[in-house]
C-alpha cells in the first residue's frame, strides 16, 4: 500500500463515525495544551489516567451491551452499591479485602445475569429492566445502610484505585493504568473472537443472527454479565481513588453511555469499535478537565457538555449515513432486504 | 429506523443533560432563611448575617452539658392550652429524608430519644413518614397525619421552605401543637421552630479561620456541593463577606456534588496550575478526598475548613494539619422530641429555639475524637447522644 493511500485511509477513518472521537479528543487535548502545558507532564498525565480509569472500564462494559443492541442503565447504581457494600463489609479490616473483592465480582456478574435473563427471556426492554435494577440496587443499599453509607474501606482495597508503582524517571504509575490496559486488550481480543463477532451480529440483526444459529439470548446475557463485571472493576477503582462518599457512582451510567456513543458506537447495536468507546470515555473525562482549566462556570458546564456531545454524535451519524464506510471488519455481511434501514438509506 | 436512531441519540443526549443537571439534595440541611427581600445579594441578607454572627457570641441559656436543651435569647411561649394529661402521647414525625449521613446520624439520635420517653411513659406511639426528599410526598404525609386525627403533636422537618409552608399551616390549623425543626417555613404558626444558629455562622466560622491563618495574598479554593440551595448559598455568601477585603485570594469556587472522585480531580487540577494554600468547604463531605489530592501531588497540606464528620476529623488528627471543623449542630434532632413532650406537659418552650452552634477547634479535637472513638465513618461528632441508653451500639451498628 502506498503512503498516499495510507494517509487517505487514515483521513477517511478520522472523519468516519468511529474516527470522530479521536479528532475531538485531539482537539480537546490541543486546547488543554495551549491553556496549561503542565498537564502533559508525566506525573499529571498519570493522575489524569487514574481519575479517568473507572469511566474507561465502565465504557467497555457498556460497549458490550450497546453493541448487542441493548442498554445498561444500572451500572452507576451498581458502582455505588458495590463501593458502599465493600465499605460495610470490610469496615477497615485488611484481611477482608480480597474475599470482599471476590464477593463484589460475584455480585456484579449476578446483577448482569439477572439483567440479561430478564431482558432476553422475559422480553422486557433492557431500558426498563436496567432502570428497574438501578432503583432496586439504590433501594437495597438504602435499606442495608439505613440511608447513608457507613463502614470504611481498607487501605489494601484502596491500593488499586489510588496507588501505583514507582518507575524511574516517570513517577508513580498507577495500578489503574495497568488495569485499563489489561481490560482494553482483553476487550479487543474478545471482540475479535467468534463471541465478539456474534455479539455485533446480534446487535446488527437479531433475526438474521438467530437464523444463522446464534443463541441470541445467551449472547446478550453474556454482554450484561460483562457489563456487571466491568461496573464492579470500576467500583473498585473509584472507591480506591476517592474513598467512600455517599454520592459515589451517581450518574455514571449516563456518562458511560455518552462515552460509548461519542465513540461512534451506534445505539441500537451492530456497529462500533471498543477502542473508540474507550476513546469516548477519555474524551468525556478530558472535557471535564478542560472545563475546569478554562474556568467555565460550574452552572454552565452541563449545557456546554451537552452541546458538544450532541454536535459530535450528529456529525458522526451524518458521516455514517452519507458515506456508509464498510471498513469496520467487525460488521457482518449485510443481508440485503432483511434490513429496512439499509434499504431506505441506499435508495436515497 | 433512521428516525428512531435519531430519537435514541436524542434520548442519550437528553439523559446526559439530565444526569449532569440532576442535583442531589444538600448533604446538610441547615435552616431555611426566609427568601431574601431586602437582600444585598441574591443569597445575602445583611440583617440575618449580622444576627447570626452576633448569636455566636451570646451565651445560651440552659445546662451546658445538655446543648440540645440550650437556647439562645429564647422568647418563652406559654403552652398550657396544649397540656394533655396521662402521658402516652402519639407523636407524629414527617421527615424530609434520611438521604445523607448527617440526617442519618440525627435520625438515630432522635429514635434513641424516643425510646427514653417511651420508657418513661411520655410517648405511647411514635409515627414516622419519610418523604424521600419529595415535596409532594411530604405534603401528603403531613395531610395524612392531620386526617388521621390522632396525633397529639406533629413534628416536621421540611424538605423545602416555600413549598411546605401551606402544609405546615394546615397542620397548625388542625389544632395540635406543631414543632418545626432544621429548615424553616414561611409561617410562624408552629409552637416552636428549632434550629442551630445557621448557615451564615457556619460559612463565617470557616472563612474567619482561613483568614486568620493565611497571610494576605495566599490562595483559597472553595469547594461547594451544588448551586441554588439557599441554605448552602448562605454559607458561601457569608464566606465571601469575610474574605472580602481580607487580602486572601479566592482561586475559584467549584461545585462537586459532594462526590469524592470529583473533589479529588478538581483539587488535583488546581494544584497542577499553582499552589493552593487553603480550602473552604460549604459541607465537609469528601474533605478527605481533597486532602488526598495534596498528598498525590506531593504538595504541603492546606489550611482547611471541613465539618465535624468523623472521617475528616480523624484525617485531621492523623496529618496534623491546620484545620477547623465548623458544625451544623446535629444534636438538634434530639430537641424536637423533647420539645413535643414539654409542650404536651404544658411547659414553656422558646418560640424560636436557636440552639448553640460552635465549631470544633484544634484544642477540642482530641476530646471529640475520644468521645466518638467507637463511632463509624460518616458520623457527626456533635451528635449529642452520648448520654442516651442506646449509646454507643445504636450509632455503631447503623
Amino acid at each position: 500500500m502506498s503512503t498516499g493511500r495510507k494517509f487517505a485511509d487514515a483521513g477517511r477513518f478520522l472523519i468516519s463515525g468511529s474516527g470522530t472521537v479521536y479528532l475531538v479528543l485531539i482537539a480537546i487535548f490541543a486546547v488543554i495544551f495551549v491553556n496549561n502545558a503542565g498537564f502533559f507532564e508525566a506525573g499529571n498525565l498519570l493522575l489524569f489516567v487514574k481519575k479517568a480509569a473507572p469511566l474507561l472500564i465502565l465504557a467497555v462494559g457498556q460497549y458490550f451491551v450497546i453493541v448487542a443492541g441493548e442498554f445498561d442503565l444500572s451500572v452507576g447504581s451498581l458502582v455505588g452499591a458495590q463501593v458502599v457494600l465493600a465499605a460495610l463489609l470490610i469496615d477497615g479490616e485488611e484481611a477482608r479485602t480480597w474475599p470482599v473483592i471476590l464477593l463484589m465480582l460475584a455480585i456484579g456478574a449476578g446483577v448482569g445475569l439477572v439483567n440479561g435473563l430478564i431482558t432476553t427471556l422475559l422480553k422486557v426492554p433492557s431500558i426498563i429492566t436496567t432502570l428497574g435494577m438501578m432503583l432496586v440496587l439504590f433501594g437495597a443499599i438504602r435499606l442495608l445502610t439505613g440511608g447513608a453509607p457507613t463502614g470504611k474501606l481498607s487501605d489494601g482495597f484502596r491500593v488499586l484505585g489510588n496507588k501505583g508503582i514507582i518507575i524511574e524517571s516517570v513517577g508513580v504509575v498507577p495500578w489503574a493504568l495497568f488495569i485499563v490496559i489489561a481490560v482494553g486488550v482483553g476487550a479487543v481480543f474478545l471482540m475479535r473472537s467468534s463471541f465478539g463477532r456474534t455479539l455485533v451480529a446480534v446487535g446488527d440483526n437479531e433475526k438474521a443472527a438467530g437464523f444463522a444459529g446464534t443463541r441470541v439470548w445467551w449472547v446478550r446475557t453474556a454482554a450484561f454479565v460483562l457489563s456487571g463485571l466491568s461496573a464492579t472493576v470500576a467500583g473498585i477503582l473509584v472507591g480506591g481513588y476517592a474513598g467512600l462518599t455517599s454520592q459515589v457512582g451517581d450518574g455514571m451510567e449516563f456518562v458511560a453511555i455518552t462515552a460509548v456513543v461519542l465513540g461512534g458506537v451506534v445505539l441500537g447495536g451492530g456497529r462500533g469499535a471498543v477502542l473508540a468507546a474507550m476513546a469516548g470515555a477519555l474524551t468525556v473525562e478530558s472535557l471535564f478537565t478542560l472545563f475546569t482549566q478554562l474556568e467555565v462556570s460550574s452552572t454552565l458546564r452541563p449545557t456546554a457538555q451537552g452541546l458538544i456531545i450532541i454536535a459530535a454524535v450528529a456529525y458522526a451519524s451524518r458521516e455514517r449515513s452519507r458515506r456508509h464506510t464498510p471498513h469496520l471488519s467487525t460488521k457482518p455481511a449485510e443481508p440485503n432486504g432483511h434490513h429496512p434501514d439499509r434499504v431506505l438509506k441506499e435508495s436515497r | 429506523m433512521r428516525a428512531s436512531r435519531l430519537a435514541l441519540v436524542g434520548l442519550a443526549a437528553v439523559t446526559l443533560l439530565l444526569s449532569a443537571c440532576s442535583t442531589d439534595t444538600p448533604t446538610e440541611t441547615p435552616p431555611g432563611d426566609q427568601p431574601a427581600q431586602t437582600a444585598d445579594g441574591e443569597w445575602f441578607v445583611r440583617a440575618d448575617y449580622d444576627r447570626e454572627l452576633a448569636q455566636r457570641d451570646i451565651a445560651p441559656e440552659g445546662d451546658a452539658a445538655k446543648p440540645y436543651l440550650q437556647a439562645i435569647q429564647p422568647e418563652w411561649v406559654d403552652t398550657a392550652k396544649f397540656k394533655k394529661d396521662g402521658g402516652d402521647a402519639t407523636v407524629c414525625f414527617s421527615n424530609a429524608s434520611i438521604s445523607n449521613p448527617w440526617r442519618v446520624t440525627g435520625w438515630i439520635t432522635m429514635q434513641q430519644q424516643v425510646e427514653v420517653l417511651k420508657q418513661s411513659g411520655d410517648i405511647g406511639e411514635f409515627r414516622v413518614s419519610d418523604a424521600g426528599d419529595d415535596d409532594n410526598k411530604q405534603i401528603s404525609d403531613i395531610q395524612a397525619f392531620v386526617t388521621a386525627g390522632d396525633c397529639d403533636s406533629i413534628i416536621i422537618s421540611p424538605s423545602t421552605t416555600a413549598t411546605l409552608t401551606p402544609a405546615v399551616q394546615a397542620a397548625c390549623d388542625s389544632g395540635v401543637p406543631v414543632v418545626v425543626f432544621d429548615r424553616g417555613v414561611q409561617t410562624d404558626c408552629a409552637v416552636t421552630y428549632i434550629h442551630p444558629i445557621g448557615g451564615y455562622a457556619f460559612g463565617a466560622d470557616a472563612a474567619e479561620f482561613l483568614v486568620e491563618n493565611l497571610e494576605p495574598g495566599k490562595k483559597v479554593l472553595a469547594l461547594r456541593i451544588l448551586p441554588g440551595v439557599d441554605v448552602l448559598e448562605n454559607r458561601w455568601a457569608a464566606a465571601q463577606e469575610v474574605f472580602k477585603g481580607s487580602g486572601v485570594e479566592i482561586l475559584g469556587n467549584e461545585f462537586t456534588g459532594g462526590d469524592g472522585a470529583k473533589i479529588k480531580d478538581i483539587v488535583s487540577q488546581y494544584l497542577q496550575r499553582g499552589d493552593v494554600d487553603g480550602i473552604w468547604m460549604d459541607a465537609g463531605d469528601g474533605a478527605v478526598a481533597a486532602l488526598e489530592a495534596f498528598e498525590d501531588a506531593g504538595k504541603p497540606y492546606p489550611v482547611f475548613s471541613g465539618e465535624d464528620e468523623l472521617t475528616f476529623m480523624r484525617k485531621w488528627k492523623e496529618t496534623g494539619i491546620k484545620a477547623i471543623a465548623p458544625v451544623y449542630s446535629n444534636f438538634q434532632w434530639r430537641t424536637p422530641i423533647l420539645a413535643a413532650t414539654m409542650i404536651l406537659k404544658g411547659e414553656q418552650v422558646p418560640k424560636e429555639w436557636v440552639l448553640p452552634q460552635s465549631p470544633i477547634t484544634a484544642t477540642e479535637l482530641d476530646d471529640y475524637l475520644a468521645r466518638n472513638a467507637d463511632m463509624p465513618s460518616l458520623h457527626y461528632a456533635k451528635f449529642g447522644g452520648e448520654d442516651l441508653p442506646g449509646f454507643p451500639d445504636a450509632w455503631k451498628d447503623r
